[in-house]
């Protein structure tokens, strides 16, 4: 049987190493006639395994670096990046770098972030927890998973399996301000998903769980009974008819709607007036009871960071209070188009959290009596110039609070703007897993197109 | 030895002082008498892209991949490994980690080397190489300014153009070596336009497997960009999209995305062998409408989707996949293909030596049909015509798809009417074929613009068919 355990190497010594290259290619780029650098070193190793129908399916090692470095010279920039982390190659990389800025033109916003605005505190996040698991080990923890999926129920048919994958990585960031700090981190996860069928109809659903340390994960058997559960679930589902009526979007689904709203009010969407939520700050986009947090320094969240892509120091904030928007989501650069300082956000959002309201997830069913329960949305159908939203659903038509049947085959529209303002609750029913934590999300009407 | 294989060799494995002998060593550690299949893949690529915003060329970027990907396969089960470092020693430890997936056995015998020399279906050039870097700032700059002046009404112009210069070599447990040389550029302009404090925005692009001559040939830059602006322009005028089912018109080409996905996906071998897809065991049956033949076409040359040859070395081919409604062929990799007693059909691809080859499609498109597109529309009293899409997406085992319409218009009375907004629209992938009632004469491909994704691995693909009409698709607007 397959044999390799994942040996931890993230320790101190990696770190120191991947910061002495960031600062070759500091001096690299200034010898090569850049006035401002920043530059980002990788390197990651992991081992991933699917297993499918009670037998290994494949078996993967990872084993991943990468360099990239930003050269200004005055205001025009360039980019390189590279796989190589050899001298040679980060001297190619470094002159193509040099080359791009050569030709690029003035941009009077361009540059490293302002020095005062960097990371000078780096409290310890507990984002790494190494997994030395052997690839029988992880075959034997999949294959449970797996088995607890195709007992759960005569009707589940068919697996598209069970995987774990582990993963480890140090990044460093280091720029010609005297920026140059790095950490190592973790994650690892468990997947399942399982095929049902009954009367020619086939249906698949999957669930899983992730974590910075292993043994934060759900247990094994359980993230199988869920792909399970969820699967089961979704058989003899149906189209309905078109109407409007009130939409829930559940907790794993409810994260990407906030994103749409994070999305909006990210710096380059405003600055090239491509959102609808353009001059949105200090207005009332959600009703008073809505308040979204930014958690970057939770400990081992997955979104945890004391600095965002660029250095700048991260805070915990508040993005929206009262269901007034509070601040947007801003790297340097962004924010010098706007004439606003940044928020941390190169990069992208950390931790973000919808203050959970006081309804559990039955309670929830109960506050919208009779409407479409969403647990999965497929396409990409988000104008987030315009607000426009329309997508494809699948999930539960539920009557007095009660789910009656599966639904598919339908899309759910509406616009944003609307949407945001239509929220009736937000559920206690928290996701975690995600670098967005929200639990449920009821709006009070949208158009629902089906048969 | 072909000439691409000699490039490849010189570009690879010469400055990391390999040679093809040194292949021979790592498929020997590879190899054991139950290993089934096991390739060796080498892979350098150099990308580039600029960005104009702002009348500014602002941004550019310039990377540099380089890594090789080790793969053994026993029956079901494939063991996977893959190195940035090319040194033998990494890749004989790759080896061992890989082939630990068979239990022991004797090594596997070595096979005599066999050369693979597919026709290319594109030259072997470097499309970054093809103009300087003057020439591109310069092309930007120009579309750019051309561009503003089409419409008082604009307010935003982003050019961008993206290069790609890809080099593999694979050497196979059969002893074949192949190699082949993938140029790929592509353009895309976006506008925005504001008129009476509405803002809407436009987009369009086009690419090849070429140099950036493609874009100064016919005018393409400049058609792109007047593209953009109409569609921005129509956006302005949109309406509310209706909600509910209907008779649907599809226009020719870029549309096709809905082959794509409603058929494509569900087409594909390892969900047909895993028994996971809505199409699995279904060869011979009727699963569209006798009017329907589609194929995917990896040899149309020069094209963004198509392949001299595919990542496991085998070359590229036309699959039928529907002909006259019936379902005739899956499209296979080498281990699918095994496993289901079918034949490989040069759709084995993986987005780098970081991943793992699996069946893909290339260039996907419906033939044409004998209908004239005007008379598809006059016979439709009340529905929609979806001339432009933005994506789609699809679960290949309920079946169900979605693509999102970014251009629309509704019929009335056999007449195109008023434009409406974007509107995703969602169907069941077995059923939607069987509704095509008409299918016009003019097929079109897409201009070069398709990624597509699968299992988080990135590929370029391409679409196409003629105009098509479909009796009752759901359209997701807001006017119930």
């Amino acid at each position: 049987m397959p044999s390799s355990a994942v040996k931890s190497e993230m320790n101190e010594q990696a770190t120191d190493r991947l910061k002495n290259i960031a600062s070759d290619i500091l001096l690299e780029a200034k010898k090569q006639g850049a006035d401002q650098v920043e530059t980002s070193v990788s390197i990651g190793q992991g081992l991933s395994v699917n297993v499918r129908l009670g037998e290994v399916e494949t078996i993967e090692h990872h084993r991943d670096q990468g360099v990239g470095v930003t050269v200004y010279q005055g205001k025009k920039k360039g980019f390189a990046s590279s796989t190589k982390l050899d001298s040679s190659a980060i001297k190619e990389m470094v002159s193509a770098a040099c080359a791009i800025a050569q030709y690029a033109e003035d941009d009077p916003f361009a540059g490293l972030p302002e020095k005062e605005s960097l990371a000078s505190y780096f409290p310890d996040l507990s984002l790494y927890h190494p997994w030395d698991v052997s690839a029988e080990q992880a075959i034997e923890i999949a294959v449970t998973c797996e088995d607890a999926a195709r007992s759960y129920d005569k009707k589940i048919t068919n697996s598209e399996g069970a995987s774990i994958q582990t993963f480890e990585g140090t990044r460093v960031l280091a720029n010609s301000l005297g920026f140059n700090y790095g950490y190592p981190a973790s994650r690892h996860s468990l997947s399942c998903s399982v095929i049902g069928g009954s009367e020619g109809d086939m249906q698949r659903d999957y669930w899983y769980t992730v974590a910075r340390k292993a043994s934060d994960m759900e247990a094994a058997a359980m993230v199988g009974e869920k792909a399970a559960e969820r699967t089961v679930k979704r058989l003899g589902a149906k189209a309905i008819s078109t109407r409007k009526c009130p939409v829930m979007f559940a907790a794993e689904v409810s994260g990407g709607f906030i994103g749409h709203f994070i999305s909006a009010i990210r710096g380059g969407n405003l600055y090239r007036k491509s959102s609808f939520l353009v001059d949105s700050l200090g207005e009332q986009v959600f009703p008073t009871f809505v308040n979204i947090h930014e958690q970057p320094l939770l400990a081992q969240a997955m979104g945890s960071a004391a600095y965002d892509g660029e250095g700048v120091a991260t805070s915990p904030r508040h993005i929206v209070e009262a269901g007034v928007v509070q601040g947007y989501v801003l790297g340097s650069y962004s924010a010098r188009k706007l004439g606003m300082k940044s928020t941390a956000n190169a990069g992208g959002v950390h931790n973000l959290t919808v203050e959970p309201g006081d309804l559990s997830f039955q309670q929830m069913l109960k506050e919208m009596n009779t409407g479409l329960l969403v647990t999965e949305l497929i396409g990409q159908g988000v104008n987030t110039m315009t607000g426009d939203y329309s997508r494809g659903a699948a999930g539960y038509w539920v009557e007095n609070g009660v789910i009656q049947f599966a639904v598919e085959e339908v899309t759910i529209a509406g616009n944003l703007k609307d949407m945001f303002k239509a929220i009736v609750a937000v559920g206690n029913d928290v996701d975690l897993r995600g670098n967005t934590r929200t639990g449920s999300i009821l709006v009070s009407e949208m158009t629902l197109a089906g048969s | 030895m072909s000439d691409l294989i000699q490039q490849a060799e010189s570009l690879i494995l010469q400055p990391v002082g390999l040679g093809i002998n040194d292949i021979d060593q790592v498929m020997g550690g590879l190899l054991s008498n139950q290993i089934d299949q096991a390739d060796v893949y080498f892979q350098t690529s150099r990308s580039e892209s600029w960005v104009l915003e702002d009348g500014i060329v602002k941004d550019g970027s310039y990377n540099i991949e380089q890594g090789v990907g080790l793969r053994a396969v026993s029956g079901e089960k494939t063991g996977f490994a893959y190195s940035e470092e090319l040194a033998l020693p990494n890749l004989l430890e790759a080896a061992k980690s890989v082939k630990a997936i068979a239990s022991k056995g004797q090594s596997g015998i070595i096979k005599a080397k066999s050369y693979t020399n597919a026709p290319s279906l594109y030259a072997p050039l470097d499309p970054l190489d093809t103009m300087s870097r003057e020439e591109k700032v310069r092309l930007l700059k120009r579309i750019d300014q051309e561009t503003r002046q089409i419409d008082s009404r604009i307010d935003q112009v982003i050019v961008s153009l993206i290069g790609v210069y890809d080099v593999i070599l694979v050497a196979t447990e059969d002893g074949s070596l192949s190699a082949d040389i993938r140029p790929l550029v592509r353009m895309n302009v976006s506008v925005i336009v504001e008129e009476n404090g509405r803002r809407e925005q436009g987009g369009s692009g086009g690419g090849a497997r070429q140099g950036y001559e493609y874009f100064l040939e016919e005018d393409r830059a400049m058609g792109y960009a007047r593209e953009a602006v109409r569609l921005a322009l129509v956006n302005l005028e949109a309406v509310d999209a209706p909600a509910g089912n209907m008779t649907v018109v599809l226009g020719p080409g870029w549309p096709g995305i809905l082959l794509h996905e409603a058929i494509g996906h569900g087409l594909e071998g390892d969900f047909n062998r895993k028994g996971s897809s809505a199409f699995s065991g279904r060869l011979g049956q009727k699963v569209a409408s006798p009017l329907c033949t589609i194929v995917d076409d990896g040899t149309l040359e020069n094209r963004r989707g198509s392949l001299s040859i595919d990542d496991e070395g085998v070359q590229s081919q036309c699959t039928t996949l529907i002909e006259n409604g019936v379902l005739k062929g899956y499209m296979q990799d080498k281990m699918n293909a095994r496993l289901m007693g079918q034949s490989p059909t040069g759709n084995g691809r993986r987005e780098s030596y970081a991943h793992l080859p699996m069946p893909r499609m290339t260039n996907t498109y419906m033939l044409a049909g004998d209908s004239d597109p005007a008379e598809i529309l006059a016979s439709v009293e009340n529905g929609l015509y979806a001339a432009n899409f933005a994506g789609g997406q699809v679960d290949i085992t309920s079946g169900k798809f979605v693509f999102s319409a970014s251009e629309a218009y509704l019929i009335k009375n056999g007449k195109i009417t008023v434009p409406v907004k974007g509107a995703t629209i969602i169907g069941n992938g077995p059923d939607v074929l069987t509704k095509v009632s008409m299918v016009g004469n003019d097929l079109a491909l897409d201009s070069g613009v398709g990624t597509c994704g699968k299992e988080g691995q990135s590929v370029p693909v391409g679409v196409g068919q003629p105009t098509l009409k479909i009796d009752g698709l759901t359209v997701g607007g807001t006017h119930a």
